[in-house]
């Protein structure tokens, strides 16, 4: 989706505000909204969160601040899943009578679900590419989710690594499985990203599915 | 806001739906668990034992692992390795991909638009806004975090650091020097 959240090589978006170490949330209710996403049972899974912040209208998404669009996307997923109803979600009152579930995160189970390791990589084909090989990111226009910022296509790079395969996001964000595809570092020079004004030693290296790229 | 997100917690708490006591962990987990610290731990360790620095050059979850660091947004690590000739930078032009177990959250700006936007395009732009000029005959390699891979920059250890021991070391590392809006 070629939304205002495929923000690479934008100018005029303002000034970066330098900040120290050791701030980690604002305000007490980022921390709750960060915690409440990570706790709650919605049925989700990373691809299909960082698509629906990506849902959020474009003036909106740069209006916003990072909390109020997970705020905002908590809530959506709550009430689109039906675990809150929107009388329960405007009063902040359970409905009278509602069944009382139980927490899918207790709280002595959390330091093990944060720091438990989980592989996105998947048996799938063998990757066409190869390091070294040149190729071209495709210049295409999916209208749902993907990970192909626009400043790259149609661009030619050079495969750095092979990843083998992880789960495609195209797919696995929009409930239609996980589709592993293999998964490379593309290196793009800096010169064929943005001209001739560009440093010539300068690089940029993205993390590719394979149907994103074409042999060059 | 904050009136609105109590509302919504103390909902999801009366509907059974999150428990109260898992949040404050889970809130505690990034407060004090996670965070740049961790990160200068695997630095100081890489500078002075090249065997590790080797382990964690070619499998770095493996070797971020070893120090106890693991878990979501740090399930795929690579190091990339700053030189005299080269300076590595990370971003996520999409969203906010960020190495949370050895780094923890990110700093607002890097999840911001200005940062988004302008880190592949004028990354020596955006290095001198922190206040260092990159030389133009050095190479700067952006990294855009599009995957489940995260980046993690490793500094040069800073000149005139021979008689410091591993914890003195990690001291002199910063969170900018690992994200690469900085050199130490």
């Amino acid at each position: 989706m070629n939304g205002v959240h495929d923000m690479g090589g934008m100018q005029g978006l303002g000034r970066i505000v330098p900040e120290p170490e050791g701030v980690v949330f604002h305000a007490p209710w980022e921390g709750r909204v960060h915690a409440m996403t990570i706790a709650s049972p919605t049925r989700s899974n990373i691809d299909a969160g960082r698509h629906q912040r990506e849902l959020i209208p474009g003036p909106e998404y740069l209006r916003m601040s990072y909390y109020e669009k997970w705020f905002r996307s908590l809530s959506e997923r709550l009430l689109d899943q039906g675990l809150v109803t929107a009388e329960e979600y405007a009063s902040g009152r359970s409905a009278p009578g509602a069944a009382k579930a139980t927490p899918r995160l207790a709280a002595g189970a959390v330091e093990d679900a944060l720091s438990r390791h989980n592989s996105y990589v998947r048996e799938a084909a063998p990757p066409v590419f190869a390091a070294g090989d040149v190729v071209r990111a495709r210049n295409i226009h999916p209208d749902g989710h993907t990970r192909l910022p626009r400043y790259v296509r149609g661009r030619l790079g050079v495969i750095e690594r092979a990843h083998g395969a992880h789960v495609f996001p195209d797919s696995n964000a929009h409930g239609k499985g996980e589709d592993p595809r293999p998964l490379y570092t593309v290196r793009f020079t800096a010169r064929e990203l943005w001209g001739e004004a560009a440093n010539p030693r300068d690089t940029v290296c993205l993390d590719l599915w394979e149907p994103y790229l074409e042999r060059a | 806001m904050a009136l609105r997100v109590k509302a919504l917690e103390s909902l999801l708490v009366e509907k059974g739906l999150v428990d109260a006591a898992a949040l404050d962990a889970i809130v505690d987990h990034f407060e004090h668990k996670v965070g740049p610290r961790n990160g200068a731990r695997v630095v100081a360790k890489a500078w002075t034992d090249p065997e590790y620095k080797a382990r964690l050059m070619t499998d770095a979850t493996a070797a971020i692992a070893e120090l106890g660091y693991s878990g979501g947004q740090g399930d795929h690590m690579v190091v990339v390795e700053n030189t005299p000739q080269v300076h590595n930078l990370v971003v996520c032009t999409l969203c906010s991909c960020y190495p949370w177990p050895v780094l923890g959250l990110p700093p607002v700006w890097y999840k911001s638009s200005p940062y988004r936007s302008r880190a592949v395009i004028d990354p020596r732009g955006v290095v001198a806004e922190f206040g260092t000029v990159l030389p133009a005959d050095m190479e700067v390699r952006v990294w855009d975090s599009t995957a489940e891979i995260r980046y993690l920059v490793l500094p040069e250890r800073p000149a005139n650091t021979e008689g410091l021991d591993e914890a003195a070391l990690a001291a002199l590392v910063t969170r900018d020097g690992m994200i690469g809006t900085a050199r130490l």
